[in-house]
């Protein structure tokens, strides 16, 4: 929370990133903490590493400060509040954290929990169901993730690489700077 | 892009380790927490913290990026044969089951093999994007 405040606040987009890099860790820490392992694996390698190494490449090839905005900043609060608010008040129908009288615990959930030791026979009741029963969405998400890869490509493709002498100047001006 | 002897010396530690763990965790995916998808960003994330480094050309020299594009598509294409792999063999598309004499023994089969189709499209569109953006800097 803490962290988030402080994303919003700062102008420096170096620290910013890093923030946001801690922001994930700490959420994998609570999904870990939920018992979601796997979940609290991917977003600690991907939340925490990859996408804040994508962050600071983008900063390399844009600038390091936050331009300060010119529009009053009155509105977009007043957005934020509102969706927040509207948000917070669809989460009061929601049955509470663990109920196991919920519909999410009662429509397919069982089923997985009773039959999967013998219909895939895997230990692990997430992969059962991310690969076998919901199979065909997983497909769907690896689609999604080459999709991604393509569109980047398509947008920033490969420059050119330079001779390596060239490459190793301009990195130590880098460190220099 | 440092010349930082301390960080080359304990990356050239870690990254080992973290390969080796990006396949145990795909390959023990069935058994413990993981996958494809973890074990994809786990492998990419290796290979990246190498770049950080040891600098891009190197690991660019390391990892071909004539062979990313390849990988990234044959990963999806293994997943999607293997479900036409399960119709030619009169199931339904990515029922595993007919992949095997035993039901369970498919079911594994065929789950072990879209997760590998899933950790090398993940892993190898992850280092696409990230020497895309590298090959821009400066």
């Amino acid at each position: 929370m803490a962290t988030a405040l402080a994303v919003v606040r700062l102008r420096s987009l170096f620290a910013v990133v890093m923030l946001a890099g801690i922001y994930s860790l700490v959420t994998a820490g609570i999904f870990l903490t939920l018992d979601a392992v796997d979940v609290a694996f991917t977003e600690a390698a991907v939340g925490a590493g990859i996408a804040t190494m994508l962050m600071l490449g983008t900063l390399a090839l844009t600038g390091h400060k936050q331009t300060p905005p010119r529009h009053s900043p009155v509105l977009p609060l007043m957005v934020v509040t509102i969706t927040g608010v509207v948000l917070l008040w669809g989460t009061h129908d929601m049955p509470r954290f663990g109920d196991p009288d919920a519909p999410i615990h009662r429509h397919v959930a069982p089923r997985y929990i009773e039959e999967s030791p013998t219909e895939i026979g895997l230990p692990n009741m997430v992969t059962s169901v991310l690969a076998s029963y919901r199979g065909f969405d997983t497909l769907g998400e690896v689609v999604v993730v080459f999709t991604a890869g393509v569109g980047v490509l398509s947008l920033l493709g490969f420059r050119r690489r330079r001779p390596p002498r060239q490459d190793s100047e301009s990195s130590k001006e880098e460190s220099d700077g | 892009m440092g010349d930082d002897r301390v960080l080359r010396v304990i990356a050239r530690l870690l990254i080992p380790f973290i390969l080796l763990f990006a396949l145990y965790v795909q390959f023990h995916g069935d058994y413990g927490p993981g996958g494809g998808f973890q074990a994809g960003v786990i492998f990419a994330a290796g290979i990246i913290l190498y770049a950080l480094t040891y600098g891009v050309e190197p690991a660019m020299r390391l990892v071909p990026r004539r062979l990313l594009a390849p990988l990234a598509a044959l990963g999806v294409l293994l997943y999607g044969g293997v479900g036409v792999a399960t119709m030619v063999l009169g199931g339904k598309f990515l029922d595993y089951s007919v992949l095997a004499h035993d039901p369970l023994h498919g079911q594994h089969y065929g789950i072990l093999l879209i997760e590998l189709g899933v950790g090398i499209t993940v892993a190898a569109v992850m280092l696409l994007i990230f020497f895309a953006f590298m090959s821009r800097e400066g």
